[in-house]
């Protein structure tokens, strides 16, 4: 809209139309318009490299390699989960990386070189991310360092610490059977119904909770058929994954069985709900988000800007130690590369190409389940099309950078639609 | 008018190091009006508003609320009283919905979790009781809101706290001839609904079409404080400019004068 306020587009009564399902997506249509558009690219994404990747090599489509995208995009989803929170202040953490790879160093000493139950293992790993956060959200809301200088140092500190952990390039196996199970194991197929319609039941109530106390107070609720379309929805896709990894994968079912839901993805599923409702439902979160839009709006309404400023680190590098955790359950051992090479640029590549936005104030933690999932499609696909690592590091970057056109573009197409 | 200001500032001294910007200044807001403060660029305008609104200490001079001595520290001393300042700049944060923003630092929460159909409800009641018709949904983003649509929202965000005084600086600048007029008319309702309003603005127009009365300063003083209807546009730039017009002004003592034009010699310098 132009400074000149235009009758018809100005003063549209504010009790809005009874909404109907042409209004709502003709809302979400002229959003996406005006540049919101969220998870899309990721999403479209998704469905475009399946499908090629589906057509060239039919065992991409085989359960035994569905189940592999999500063991192997665990860790990387995980540590992206923990950076949206730090992106969401327009920061950056290049030290998550080799943060998890710290973590899991932690882990694997406290759990085979000292010998310590595994319960003390992921413990200390968590209170190490944990100070590593602390640590770098220190310095950069207390002195003011730039997260970026402040976080590549880290990424050369860290690297030299899981040096000297796994005393000069040794690594060190991790055995424990329960550490293990993370990343290598599976849900018995009944529990895995269980809790796959534990979720939908849980999002249907919340949802027609959400309905009914809006509707109970005349406010403006979504038309019945979306919210139904979105449980119908979350049962479809849930339902499929659940079906699909119940199915036998073994080679031969007499040497051993292999069905059912990867551990991980429970793992990641809990975080996410986690994640999800602290930010959209809690102060905290609705802080956070108000600190990476305006941070002097923020200071003004009374927000502490340094205390969420170091939180969004600790919380960064916690994610990171699970990220750790699950890459060297996945491993079985942890060696000074853990972490390392492409884990970090994976793990941002992720967030953003789920859409969450490198300038800040714009991000959910679904974006980086959902960047994950892209990221691991392509290592997967074109692992299995033969192609050299040299190819699949090109290609993942050409990815992250339309990503991130996509954040630009949609930033000043938003711009250009609110105008002042 | 009512009797007694809801606001009532005396003889308010505030210096910076060796300058002093504000020279034992009086301004008086009443419920239901609108005092439109005036003055040149350094005049001490925006000083004297964040004296007010606790962001400065002041160096002397007493503040009364509903003639009652307070004692102004903080911004949240100011907030508790009710004063509630819409500064130049909006700070609003772009990416939050006008919900949100309204409630920003301040949210409704049942225990842990936020109280989305209650902090919308209030603020759908905010901007009913203003009158409010030019927002599409209350969950529209703030970006996709026109530069009025921002003032809108920036000043029901001020009143949705049972506010009592509401101190605007330069709310119409930025804005088009469309949206300024939108802007002032809800200035004006924010008086009708009973708010000591203070309007800082440097567009005569503006504080004409309006204030009830026009507060000016000139170099850090209050040379004046008169009703709207008994001062000239003319009148008016000469207080700002010159500090003094006719018999109002500099040499006319610092209270309110019901002015009759004539040029008269004033009667004992205030200062």
């Amino acid at each position: 809209m132009t400074s000149t306020a235009l009758p018809d587009q100005e003063s549209v009564a504010t009790p809005a139309a009874v909404p109907t399902l042409t209004s709502h997506v003709r809302g979400y249509l002229s959003r996406v318009r005006g540049g919101e558009i969220g998870a899309l690219p990721a999403v479209l994404g998704l469905i475009v490299l399946c499908t090629v990747f589906a057509i060239m090599r039919p065992s991409f489509l085989t359960t035994a390699n569905f189940a592999n995208l999500f063991t192997q995009g665990a860790a990387v989803t995980l540590i992206a989960m923990g950076l949206v929170f730090v992106l969401l202040l327009g920061e950056i953490d290049l030290s998550a990386g080799f943060a998890s790879g710290v973590c899991a160093a932690v882990l694997a000493n406290v759990v085979t070189v000292l010998g310590y139950p595994w319960y003390f293992a992921v413990l200390a790993a968590v209170l190490t991310g944990v100070l590593i956060g602390s640590v770098l959200g220190m310095l950069v809301a207390k002195i003011g360092i730039p997260s970026f200088v402040v976080t590549l140092a880290g990424f050369l500190a860290f690297q030299g610490i899981v040096l000297l952990l796994m005393e000069e390039g040794r690594n060190i196996s991790v055995r424990d059977p329960v550490l293990v199970a993370i990343a290598n194991r599976n849900l018995p197929p009944a529990l895995g119904w269980a809790l796959a319609g534990l979720a939908v039941a849980g999002y249907a109530a919340i949802q027609a909770m959400r309905y009914r106390s809006r509707a109970a107070r005349g406010l403006v609720t979504d038309p019945r058929t979306v919210v139904l379309a979105r449980v119908v929805g979350l049962a479809a896709v849930l339902g499929t994954t659940v079906y699909l990894l119940n199915q036998e994968r073994s080679f031969n079912v007499l040497i051993n069985s292999l069905k059912g839901v990867p551990i991980v993805v429970p793992l990641i599923a809990v975080l996410l709900i986690t994640g999800t409702f602290v930010l959209q439902r809690t102060s905290y979160g609705r802080h956070i988000y108000a600190v990476g839009g305006n941070k002097e709006a923020a200071r003004r309404a009374g927000i502490n800007v340094d205390r969420i400023r170091i939180s969004v680190f600790v919380i960064c590098s916690a994610m990171a130690a699970i990220g750790g955790i699950v890459a060297a359950s996945r491993a079985n051992s942890v060696d000074p590369n853990t972490g390392g090479s492409n884990v970090l640029l994976y793990a941002v590549g992720a967030a953003v190409i789920g859409g969450t936005s490198l300038f800040g104030g714009k991000g959910r933690v679904l974006d980086a389940v959902l960047g994950g999932a892209v990221v691991a499609v392509i290592d997967n696909g074109m692992g299995l099309m033969g192609y050299s690592s040299g190819v699949k590091y090109v290609v993942t970057g050409v990815v992250l950078l339309l990503a991130a056109s996509v954040d630009a573009l949609s930033r000043r197409r938003a711009a250009a639609s609110g105008g002042r | 008018m009512s009797a007694t200001p809801l606001l009532e500032l005396r003889g308010i001294d505030k210096s910076f190091g060796p300058v002093q910007v504000l020279r034992d200044v009086a301004l008086s807001a009443f419920p239901g009006q609108v005092t439109a403060l005036v003055g040149d660029n350094g005049a001490g305008k925006s000083t004297l508003v964040k004296c007010i609104s606790g962001i400065y200490p002041t160096d002397a001079g007493e503040f009364l609320f509903n003639g009652h001595p307070v004692s102004i520290h903080n911004p949240r001393d100011a907030a508790a009283l009710g004063i509630e300042v819409v500064y130049q700049d909006l700070a609003l944060c772009d990416n939050l919905d006008i919900v949100q923003n309204m409630f920003l630092g301040r949210e409704k929460r049942h225990g842990l979790v936020l109280d989305e159909p209650t902090m919308e409800q209030m603020a759908a009641d905010t901007l009913a009781g203003l009158s409010v018709r030019t927002v599409k949904s209350l969950r529209q983003q703030v970006s996709s809101l026109s530069g009025g649509q921002r003032q809108t929202v920036a000043i029901a965000k001020a009143v949705l706290w049972n506010s009592k005084v509401v101190i605007l600086d330069e709310p119409t600048a930025a804005l088009g001839v469309a949206q300024t007029a939108q802007v002032l008319e809800l200035v004006r309702r924010l008086a009708d609904n009973g708010l000591a309003v203070v309007l800082i603005s440097h567009n005569m127009n503006d504080v004409f079409a309006v204030s009830d009365r026009i507060a000016a300063l000139y170099l850090g003083q209050m040379v004046a404080q008169v009703k709207t209807t008994d001062i000239t546009h003319a009148q008016i730039v000469e207080l700002i400019t010159a500090g003094r017009s006719g018999a109002l002004g500099f040499n006319a003592g610092n209270g309110s004068n019901d002015t009759g034009g004539e040029p008269a010699a004033a009667p004992g310098a205030a200062r």
